[in-house]
């Protein structure tokens, strides 16, 4: 049985897991009729901007509200002190700090929030926001966090200089917020004293932007009569923020409704709570009519939302045949004005101890220093787990330079550091468990298919001629899916997920979860597990998410958890529901449980193959009288899954560019994607989320960063200045793969859609260092622009014919 | 501020609207007409999610004045779709998984609906050049680019 032209056209029609089934949220999309939050219009709405400071740091001498208040259109102008009735003047961070909602007699960062105007239209805002008098008296900004810990240094935050902690232990400056460490120091120092071979390498991963299309905003409407409070937000966790919400208003958390909607990505950028959404929540409590708040772009690239911002040192250990010995890596963290970094509560670093890699490294330890500056506040993860681009930039930089320093070719040193297949579930040196790997094949498939070899004498055939070709290696591990509640939490609240099923009479279902889609196509990928797992068509599964009064509770998409966490919950919820089923079949079909086999869609008796109760039967049966006896009616479940551990995706990248020594311009002539993320659901799903990480690890690697002059000034918070690729740039993208089960979740699946932008930033650099290699480069930071490029070129005096 | 009437055609129907000097087009289509199929993303003019059709051309309504408009024929998304059914792009973009988040598509075909009234029959390299004033942050453009490529057959054998 299982495998006839019949079973299989019946698995066929459930479009199940496995297939590449198209879209089914696509058709809202492609009218124009998807309801993002600034679509959404509310009886009487008015309409929120922000006053911002020009300043990176200055006290704040008075504020003039009245010329703004005679603008026609203009209803209110709120700054701190109307906030501090309602106790929100200042909000608590999930960092342990806490951040200005609007500023608290001084500002910090240039573009911080100074007042909200609140008007009729956003024309009438805009015209009340440059009517808004501020007089400020400027202060001595730190940019560079390496000057933050100075002796002298100006002290960013009076508000909390005498606290001798803000969340993560003992303060040493008045500008330094946590140094966190993980591994054994003593044991690697010894190491690294007697080590055969050592390097070290300073490396930059600089302050960038996650910058979706769609910016931040929301619609908080306060119902005064009901008290009740309702918010739609560009949000990632609705149920945290809701929490959250609650917390922070007081209003009990029942009363409170967050709806996601559609959200136009969000890639990090939508898991903070900011500034504009409380001062909106709070306007609306004022005014008692629904306010709009939209971000611009400019506003959004200036104060919601950085990532990275870590000035790591890098330093590995090794044998004289390239073995890694011991790893010893280090960052100062730049966290801007306030620590609002998006954080676990135990892991203020995030999973930056996740740096030891693919590879079996005995002896490890690492630091991370995080300080103050005149920046603007936070550090999101942008595409990507919290701080794991950092990890596994450093670990796959470091051993690209171990090879150099050996003259090892740099896929025969993974090859001989990798953890192998054998010592699986392996256990690094910072305590992580590595659920699953099987390292070695996916590079050997890799340098087959873009024919390695060949690649090499090609580049060595340029470099006789002067000319530069790079070839990037990066054989990268992930950690994603957070994460076990003992592990993982956020303000208290353990990172577990969620499913609830609902099963109709007639068989059609609707499912609803604690995730939050920004366009990775759960609408289509919960169904079909849901579908696989029940046998019903996922054409008829429905989900819902992001709406907290009809979800159950969970802490939403970042981390690729939902796959690994909710994809989990979606499993076993099915599961719970066929169990039920199963005992209704046995009744109707009056045998017993273990009489019955399952087969794709149906329970069949076995050795009789004519008894046949389907699922849709079954479902309609459940609503009936004919069930088991005690039994109650319906086929519904709901469930709560806390992760045992993380999973840990794979995948070997390889590229190749060619540099133009005269301009400095790098063109990147292939990129080859090998990634393992466990069982694949929806083939076209994953391969579009991975063509997407690549564009943004490409937008990184060649030219995003925030750049700012010496008083803090921005210097490039625009799409003219801030790079996002276009089809004309983007290089074509390669994409293959191998499968390794996790072997601790319920379906093998890991998570995929930021392994790309992970893998893909350290591969664009090993490229384009590798051009130079040859020269003695061991390093050079991102962006590869090419006046960058070409300042290499002219420092090796080869820019010139 | 004194408003002016504007009166021009929107996918085939008369408007007439009401709007100051100052006001985008952009403004006036999603908030005045309940035509929120183009979005904002930028208000810069550098990443199409507002592109509209105007009088034959792709336009960024983010940078036009309503004002400027009387007269004017124009197209949105929400002019695609025909009672014979969605527009081959339409389709194109969605069995080719050329959209994630959405918030670029209205954009997104709305110029390459003008571009293949220019050039019926692209290469790859024209379809990258003449969409690259439109952004997307989620899909990397390959699955955008088959999806025009795939609407130009459709649209071929029609």
């Amino acid at each position: 049985m299982g495998n006839s032209a019949e079973t299989l056209e019946r698995e066929a029609k459930l479009q199940g897991i496995g297939t590449s089934r198209l879209r089914k949220e696509d058709a809202r999309f492609i009218r124009g009729q998807a309801t993002y939050v600034d679509d959404i219009k509310l009886p009487g709405m008015l309409v929120g901007a922000i006053v911002r400071s020009p300043y990176a740091h200055a006290n704040i001498k008075s504020i003039n509200k009245a010329k703004a208040l005679a603008v026609p259109g203009v209803v209110a102008v709120l700054v701190a002190d109307d906030l501090k009735p309602v106790n929100l003047a200042w909000m608590p961070t999930v960092g342990g700090d806490v951040q200005a909602v609007l500023a608290d007699k001084k500002v910090c960062f240039q573009m911080q929030e100074v007042a909200m105007v609140i008007a009729t239209d956003r024309y009438a805002a805009a015209d009340g926001v440059a009517a808004v008098e501020v007089e400020y008296e400027e202060l001595p900004a730190i940019v560079d966090p390496h000057k933050s810990m100075a002796p002298d240094a100006p002290i960013i935050r009076p508000d909390i200089a005498d606290k001798t902690e803000v969340g993560h232990g003992p303060r040493t400056h008045p500008n330094h917020i946590f140094t966190w460490e993980a591994g054994d120091k003593a044991a690697t120092d010894a190491v690294f004293a007697s080590a055969a071979v050592t390097v070290r390498e300073e490396i930059l991963n600089p302050r960038v932007h996650p910058c979706p299309l769609e910016t931040c905003g929301c619609v908080a409407s306060f119902n005064k009569a009901s008290g009740e409070l309702t918010v739609h937000l560009t949000t990632q966790i609705p149920h945290l923020v809701r929490t959250v919400l609650a917390m922070l208003s007081g209003i009990a958390e029942s009363k409170i409704r967050v709806i996601g909607g559609d959200v136009g990505g969000g890639f990090g950028n939508k898991v903070p709570i900011y500034p504009g959404y409380v001062v909106a929540v709070v306007a609306s409590i004022v005014t008692g009519v629904p306010i709009k708040w939209i971000e611009s772009r400019i506003e959004n690239i200036s104060t919601t939302g950085f990532a990275r911002d870590y000035h790591g040192i890098g330093e590995l250990a090794a044998t004289k045949d390239g073995r890694i010995t011991g790893l010893r890596f280090s960052a100062l963290a730049d966290h801007g004005a306030f620590n609002s970094h998006i954080s676990a509560t135990k892991l203020p670093a995030g999973l930056f101890s996740i740096c030891t890699g693919s590879y079996d490294i005995p002896n490890a330890y690492c630091r991370v220093d995080a300080v103050y500056t005149n920046k603007a506040p936070g550090g999101v993860a942008y595409r990507c787990s919290l701080r794991v681009t950092e990890a596994v930039y450093l670990i796959e930089r470091m051993i690209d330079i171990l090879a150099q320093k050996l003259g090892i070719d740099k896929a025969e040193i993974r090859r001989r550091n990798f953890v192998k297949k054998e010592q699986f579930p392996y256990t690094t040196a910072f305590g992580w468990t590595l659920d699953s790997g099987n390292y070695h094949p996916a590079l050997e498939q890799a340098l087959k298919a873009v024919d390695y070899e060949g690649l090499r004498r090609e580049q060595a055939e340029k470099r006789a001629k002067g000319e530069l070709m790079g070839i990037g290696i990066c054989t990268f591990t992930e950690i994603v899916g957070a994460g076990p509640t003992k592990v993982c939490d956020i303000l208290g609240i353990g990172l577990f997920d969620s499913c609830e099923i609902r099963v109709h009479p007639t068989g059609s279902v609707m499912a609803r979860l604690g995730t939050m889609s920004t366009g990775q196509g759960h609408a289509t990928t919960y169904a079909q597990i849901i579908a696989t797992e029940l046998g019903l068509p996922s054409e008829d599964i429905q989900i819902e998410e992001g709406d907290t009064d009809k979800a159950p509770y969970g802490a939403g998409t970042w981390g690729s958890r939902s796959t690994p966490v909710s994809g989990a919950a979606t499993a076993r919820c099915a599961r719970k529901i066929m169990d039920k089923a199963r005992k209704i079949a046995a009744h109707l079909l009056e045998v017993g449980e273990g009489d019955l086999e399952w087969e794709v869609d149906r329970f069949k008796v076995k050795g009789n193959p004519s008894q046949v109760k389907t699922m849709k039967e079954v479902c309609l049966a459940s609503h009936t009288s004919n069930i088991p006896p005690g039994m109650e009616q319906g086929l519904n479940a709901v469930d709560y899954y806390d992760p045992p551990n993380l999973t840990f995706p794979f995948g070997t990248y390889v590229c190749v560019v060619d540099i133009d020594r005269y301009t400095g311009e790098v063109k990147v002539r292939r990129f080859y994607a090998l990634d393992d993320c466990g069982t694949r659901i929806n083939p076209m799903i994953i391969e579009g989320q991975i063509h997407g990480g690549l564009t943004e690890a490409f937008a990184v690697a060649m030219g995003q960063q925030i750049p700012f002059d010496e008083s803090g000034n921005h210097l490039g918070n625009s799409l003219m200045d801030y790079f996002l690729p276009t089809a004309v740039e983007t290089p074509k993208w390669e994409t293959d793969f191998t499968v390794t089960p996790s072997p601790h979740h319920p379906l093998g699946a890991k998570g995929v859609a930021e392994s790309p932008h992970v893998g893909g930033i350290p591969c664009f650099s090993n490229a384009v260092v590798d051009a130079f290699a040859h020269l003695g480069v061991t390093h050079m930071d991102m962006p590869y622009n090419s006046f960058r490029v070409w300042q290499q070129c002219k420092a090796l005096g080869i820019s010139t014919r | 501020m004194a408003e002016q009437k504007v009166s021009f055609k929107l996918n085939g129907k008369a408007v007439a609207v009401s709007v100051e000097a100052r006001e985008l087009l952009i403004h006036t289509l999603r908030e005045r007409l309940a035509t929120t199929g183009p979005h904002i993303g930028c208000e810069t003019s550098h990443c199409g999610a507002c592109t509209v059709d105007i009088d034959g051309m792709s336009v960024k309504s983010c940078t036009v004045l309503t004002v400027q408009c009387q007269d004017a024929d124009m197209l949105t998304v929400e002019g695609l779709e025909q009672t014979t059914g969605l527009h081959a792009l339409q389709e194109a973009f969605h069995t080719e998984h050329a959209l994630q988040c959405g918030y670029c598509t209205p954009g997104m075909i709305t110029r390459a609906y003008r571009l293949l009234k220019e050039t019926p029959d692209p290469t790859e390299e024209e379809i990258r050049y003449w969409m690259a004033g439109n952004l997307c942050r989620c899909t990397g453009y390959q699955n955008i680019v088959k999806a025009v490529q795939s609407a130009v057959k459709k649209m071929a054998a029609a």
